[in-house]
């Protein structure tokens, strides 16, 4: 995995992580995003994380369940989750193959996505009444 | 097709081409006179009612020479070609299946009766002018009707594809609103259509909320509402949320019955209070000016 371009991009925007996947992870890929992701959650303080998987074209059931688990690591040391990028052929499949998301709440994009982090986790530290 | 193209009767092959010349070249020489009886007995048989004279007399030499240079070459393609042509300009006058089929019979009739006739004093050479005649005559009737039909069909998918593409239309009425109206019976297939068309129409106009108003389908089975489950999920996959509006007693009573699972769903009696739920979801607030027009 060392050498070749990063598979994953994990980037800090203020209180939030911005997750990039950037191409197609396979089982041990996914373990180790995990374990990256979680870890950056506990350094970085952050309260809000965005996972941004436009760039997939298949979210099969093992990355849906990583998914699911890192929302649930990431619950645990106290920040949201919010899913971003999902494509149509992707909701669509995932669906057809009863391939959830559980409770991680969806935005469409990177966008939507930081917005949804503001409505629902307002932060002290971003001043404003949270809202937008 | 093809298949029988190549298998003519292989036993006289010689004597056969010799006879089928002879007969291609009878049936040159009173072409008039046999277009005519033919173009009669059409008449007779009340068919192609659509068309007019000057069309028919037309249609009719076309027809009758394709046929002889069938009969002549053995070969039915351009006979096929134009068979498809003829669909393509007939069909939408309403020309039936029947009438073509018929019209083609016809034609084998009355070149067949004009073989009796000149073969009448020779039993043994007519049977055998029949045994080249035939296979060919079936071929043809065969090749037209075949071309016939495919055409129509050709034409029924593609109408069955454009109203397809009509009948679920993905509306925005607001910013990040979208409204999609099912009008008629769902069936997987549309269902399947719908799903993927409502998806890209999220991504397009960036969709946060989306009303399914379903108070023009008539009847919803388990497939459907399966369907329609999985469409709300993957909708919410890609952050939109979806009401479900326009169920109507019957079939509410259905969905209950057959155990379809819709607790997940957000449903709502009528379009109406379907964009106020919406509206409400997307921090829109509607109030009527003073002095409006409504009543």
């Amino acid at each position: 995995m060392n050498g070749g371009p990063a598979l994953v991009s994990i980037m800090r925007q203020g209180s939030n992580l911005i997750a990039s996947v950037h191409t197609a992870l396979d089982d041990s890929e996914l373990v180790r995003f995990e374990r990256d992701l979680v870890d950056q959650i506990g350094e970085f303080r952050s309260r809000g994380v965005i996972i941004d998987v436009a760039a997939l074209d298949v979210i099969d059931s093992f990355a849906a369940l990583t998914l699911r688990r890192i929302a649930e690591m990431a619950r645990l040391r106290g920040a949201v989750t919010v899913l971003v990028g999902i494509q149509p052929e992707v909701a669509f499949t995932m669906v057809r193959l009863g391939i959830g998301t559980g409770d991680v709440p969806t935005a469409l994009d990177l966008e939507e996505g930081l917005e949804m982090l503001a409505r629902t986790a307002p932060h002290p530290a971003s001043g404003a009444d949270g809202r937008r | 097709m093809s298949d029988q193209q190549q298998e003519p009767e292989r036993t006289a092959a010689g004597e056969g081409e010799h006879l089928l010349s002879q007969l291609v070249a009878h049936l040159r020489e009173h072409r008039t006179r046999l277009r005519e009886e033919w173009a009669q007995r059409i008449q007779q048989a009340h068919l192609l009612n659509a068309m007019t004279p000057q069309e028919m007399s037309a249609e009719t030499t076309s027809v009758y020479d394709n046929y002889v240079e069938v009969l002549e070459t053995g070969s039915v393609e351009a006979l096929q070609h134009y068979a498809r042509d003829l669909s393509e300009r007939i069909i939408p006058r309403g020309v039936e299946t029947h009438e073509v089929v018929g019209i083609v019979l016809l034609l084998r009739d009355v070149l067949a009766r004009s073989l009796f006739e000149k073969y009448q004093r020779d039993f043994g050479l007519l049977n055998e002018v029949l045994d080249a005649y035939e296979p060919a005559a079936n071929r043809i009737a065969n090749t037209v009707a075949v071309s016939f039909v495919d055409e129509r069909e050709r034409v029924i998918r593609q109408q069955q594809d454009a109203i397809r593409e009509l009948s679920t239309p993905v509306l925005p009425v607001r910013e990040r609103l979208l409204i999609l109206p099912i009008i008629g019976v769902l069936d997987s297939e549309r269902a399947r259509q719908l799903t993927e068309q409502l998806l890209s129409g999220i991504r397009k106009h960036r969709a946060r909320v989306v009303v399914i108003d379903i108070t023009g389908s008539p009847d919803v089975d388990q497939t459907v509402a399966n369907h329609l489950v999985q469409t709300v999920d993957a909708s919410r996959l890609m952050g939109a949320s979806v009401i479900i509006t326009g169920l109507s007693p019957k079939i509410a009573q259905t969905l209950v019955t057959i155990g379809v699972d819709l607790s997940k769903m957000n449903t709502i009696g009528d379009l109406q209070g379907g964009l106020e739920e919406a509206e409400r979801l997307l921090g829109y607030t509607v109030t009527r000016k003073e002095g409006g027009t409504s009543s």
